[in-house]
């Protein structure tokens, strides 16, 4: 640390607390930034990396504390203002205007302008050479919505930068992005410190913390652990700081193998294609098994999941749940089927925000008996409950709204709403995005848990080292098509990243 | 006790009940007898009945405009719907099938029918619910214009204009059907889980859609409740007067319908409703109606008065707005 002090932080917070409706969310926390650092902000849900985010960008308005910018006192009252002293900051979730250019994402709000009107041709040359700089050769007069969410992602980037930031904060920028968008961001992000921009850097992914961060703050329950130069921290220190705990080894993975012949396959797919783009897939799980749907982004694992839950006609071949023939045109036949589908996208596709933690719990399984059979309250109550307590939901109480809960605790109502249906397939696409190393631990050994009960689970992760840990079986999808297929002994990282990048459809299968 | 109390300052229910009281308040100021209530010839009478009976047909389309719009629609036809079934009522009464019963059926049909074709266009062809209703909200007075053959039908029939000017345990009717259709309407959503179904589609269709919730069939639903309370709404009307009049039955009740949704504090992205809170927002503007009417302030000025205060009653449910008024007077005591 003492090599970086030398000069003036380019932002430092002091004693900062803040509370919400008594809950202490940040508690006396000091933090510096130096200019040309790439500094790592991490902690498990709930640390109070996000409050500490929004009160330095005048989300939120501090209790107490002071926050100085290159060596001025700073009190932000709103974004507006944060921005415009050169605080730039880029959320998880990509918050652009899809339906607008992507030239006109980038200067939105300060568009160059002609005689008072908007000089569109202007504006797209300068969209051009911003973005030719994050080596993204797009046309920017099409609607952002036409691009996959990485390139959005790097949009959003764009435009934080060229904001002419001075301090650029990026919460969980890689979480939708593959490896080489990642490395791309990467060496972007090195070019931006050697210019002397002061970045944050949140993530939930280790590896990357340690390719690019200088130094690292790890949070914990709203009070600050350390500062730590990354050089100098194991992986495995940080894992404790993090947690206040040593991290337990992943359990030793336990195969259950209830019946293999073909007629007890809990679900038997056949040469499945469907109008999402996805062809010929087969696959077989039994009753226990974890199958893992692997492959990098757009290789088809979400559309996959889709088709099964009936969220995607299919245009050829067969699904067959428990040697029975069927087709499943909506989702609502898909739960009358006991399948279970916890979504990739779970702000838009999953939660009912303004719902509370009871009535999102119950949602699905009211929706398979009907509006004329009303779970009793006392039963929803049972439910949530249950559900609260199994899988360690973090809430005061029920009545709560889901959309104030943590992104893990977020994931862990979803899957309560599913399981509250008894399902005897359950879909988790993309299960531990986003959530912190805590829970997500606690949701493998849930699916391990699972799966003891006889329950199929299908898992699609990008996480390769994830299917690796907790699958039986794994699909390698590629092109929308697929790959490989890998079993037992045979699932390894090497072999599923072989399969993914070997070209040769028939090479895989040998 | 001091946790109840706080409670209700917290609950949606404050704000609107503050300005329900203040207005009315404000009535008596300028009229000591607002409150008095008298009862002469088997039924009450006062101005605080007459604001319950003259809001009756804008507080059976806020029910069902509560409903349409907690799934993050909007129902612009209900006041064409109030002009269809009073001319299918009329003419029906003039012709031979003047049975209370068909009248009534066939008039409570029509609002059905209307709901049916709204909530089609929205759920099923995805048309947006502003267009989807314009389409009806201009199509179905020139309907209801056909079936009147272009005139205005009066008739005569004591049973069915009793529901206009009759009373029934020393009530208006109208006050009574209200209350009634306000106790199904309630049961039907909170006893059943459309209420639920409801809400959800409301905060997030997609979710919804994933969970199982037959989205199409809820929009559908909360379409058809809509067209069937503007049905009763325009029998009411048309009773009234005894004439169905095509034109100008129920001309611009569907925004007096909204504002009221407004005012009790829903979102028209839809999400929570209270029909109670509707109601109540309907009495507001009728109660603000009467003061203003009878406060002797020159006519020209009373839709002007009506706005402003109509947006104090909604910056006062602001959140925002209480929070920088707030900071604004800490900002002057320190």
């Amino acid at each position: 640390m003492g090599e970086t002090a030398t000069h003036l932080p380019a932002l430092s917070l002091n004693l900062f607390s803040k509370q919400f409706a008594g809950v202490i969310a940040l508690n006396e926390v000091s933090f510096e930034l130096q200019a040309g650092e790439v500094h790592a902000l991490l902690g498990e849900n709930g640390a109070g990396k996000s409050t500490l985010i929004k009160v330095m960008t005048g989300a939120y308005s501090l209790d107490s504390g002071s926050i100085t910018l290159f060596g001025a006192s700073f009190v932000p009252h709103s974004p507006a203002q944060a921005l415009a002293a050169g605080i730039s900051t880029v959320y998880q979730e990509v918050n652009l205007l899809p339906n607008l250019s992507v030239a006109h994402n980038l200067y939105l709000g300060r568009e160059p302008t002609r005689f008072g009107l908007i000089n569109w041709s202007q504006m797209h040359d300068d969209a051009k050479t911003l973005l030719a700089r994050f080596r993204l050769d797009i046309d920017v007069s099409q609607p952002l919505s036409l691009y996959s969410l990485a390139v959005q992602q790097l949009v959003a980037i764009a435009r934080g930068i060229d904001l002419s930031a001075r301090v650029l904060v990026l919460d969980e920028p890689t979480a939708s992005l593959d490896h080489d968008e990642v490395q791309m961001l990467f060496s972007i992000l090195r070019e931006l410190k050697a210019q002397g921009i002061a970045i944050i850097f949140i993530t939930h992914f280790l590896d990357q913390v340690y390719a690019l961060a200088d130094r690292i703050t790890v949070l914990r329950n709203g009070e600050r652990v350390g500062t730590f130069v990354t050089k100098q921290l194991p992986r495995a220190e940080l894992v404790a700081h993090m947690l206040g705990r040593e991290l337990e080894a992943l359990e030793q993975k336990l195969s259950v193998q209830i019946g293999t012949d073909e007629g007890n396959n809990a679900i038997a797919i056949k040469d499945l294609s469907a109008t999402n783009g996805i062809t010929t897939i087969s696959f077989r799980a039994n009753r226990g098994e974890v199958l893992g749907l692997s492959g990098l982004l757009g290789s088809g694992r979400t559309e996959l999941c889709e088709t099964l839950f009936g969220l995607a006609r299919s245009t050829g071949g067969s699904i067959k749940l428990n040697g029975n023939c069927i087709s499943i045109g909506s989702p609502r036949q898909a739960v009358r089927y006991a399948l279970a589908l916890c979504p990739e996208d779970r702000k838009t596709a999953g939660i009912i925000s303004e719902l509370s933690i009871r009535e999102n719990i119950i949602l699905a399984l009211q929706a398979r008996r009907g509006w004329l059979q009303p779970l009793a309250r006392a039963e929803q109550q049972d439910l949530a409950d249950n559900a609260v307590s199994e899988l360690s939901i973090a809430c005061p109480h029920t009545e709560k709204a889901v959309g104030e809960l943590s992104g893990g605790n977020q994931q862990k109502v979803i899957l309560a709403r599913w399981l509250a249906t008894s399902p005897a397939i359950l879909i988790l696409d993309e299960p531990t995005r986003g959530i912190d190393i805590g829970a997500h631990a606690e949701i493998i050994h849930l699916i391990r848990r699972l799966c003891e009960k006889g329950l199929t689970v299908i898992v699609a992760s990008s996480e390769i080292e994830e299917l690796v840990a907790v699958c039986d079986k794994v699909i390698v999808l590629r092109d929308l098509g697929m790959q490989a297929e890998l079993a037992g002994s045979d699932i390894s990282e090497q072999r599923i990243m072989a399969a993914m990048a070997r070209s040769d459809r028939q090479e895989a299968q040998s | 006790m001091m946790s109840a109390v706080n409670r209700f300052r917290q609950s949606r229910y404050f704000w609107p009940l503050v300005a329900l009281a203040l207005i009315l308040l404000a009535n008596v100021f300028i009229n000591p007898a607002f409150f008095s209530l008298e009862f002469r010839n088997g039924r009450l009478y006062g101005s605080l009945v007459d604001v319950l009976n003259r809001g009756a047909p804008v507080a059976l389309l806020a029910i069902g405009m509560s409903l349409v719009i907690a799934t993050g629609g909007i129902d612009l036809s209900v006041g064409a719907v109030i002009a269809i079934s009073g001319a299918v009522c009329a003419n029906l009464i003039n012709s031979s099938l003047d049975s209370l019963f068909i009248v009534i059926s066939l008039g409570l049909l029509a609002g059905l029918i209307a709901g049916l074709v709204n909530g089609s266009l929205v759920s099923y062809l995805g048309i947006q619910p502003i267009v989807a209703t314009l389409v009806l909200m201009v199509a179905g007075r020139g309907i209801a214009q056909l079936i009147n053959g272009g005139q205005i039908i009066t008739f005569s029939h004591d049973g069915f204009a009793a529901l206009g000017v009759g009373s029934l345990f020393g009530l208006p009717i109208p006050v009574v059907i209200v209350a009634v259709v306000l106790f199904l309407v309630h049961c039907l959503v909170r006893f059943t889980a459309l209420g639920l179904f409801i809400e959800a589609v409301g905060c997030n269709p997609r979710a919804s859609h994933y969970a199982g919730v037959h989205v199409n069939g809820v929009k559908l639903a909360v379409y058809c409740i809509c067209g069937v309370c503007a049905a009763i709404a325009g029998m009411i009307i048309t009773a009234d007067i005894q004439g169905a009049d095509a034109n100008n039955a129920g001309l611009w009740l569907e925004l007096d319908a909204i504002l009221a949704v407004v005012i009790g504090g829903a979102a028209l992205t839809g999400g929570r409703f209270s029909l109670v809170l509707s109601v109540i927002g309907v009495l507001i503007i009728q109660a603000l109606g009467t003061t203003i009417l009878v406060s002797g302030i020159a006519p020209q000025y009373n839709l002007l008065i009506k706005s402003l205060v109509i947006v104090a009653v909604l910056l006062l449910q602001s959140p925002a707005f209480k929070q920088q008024l707030m900071n604004l007077l800490r900002g002057r005591t320190t």
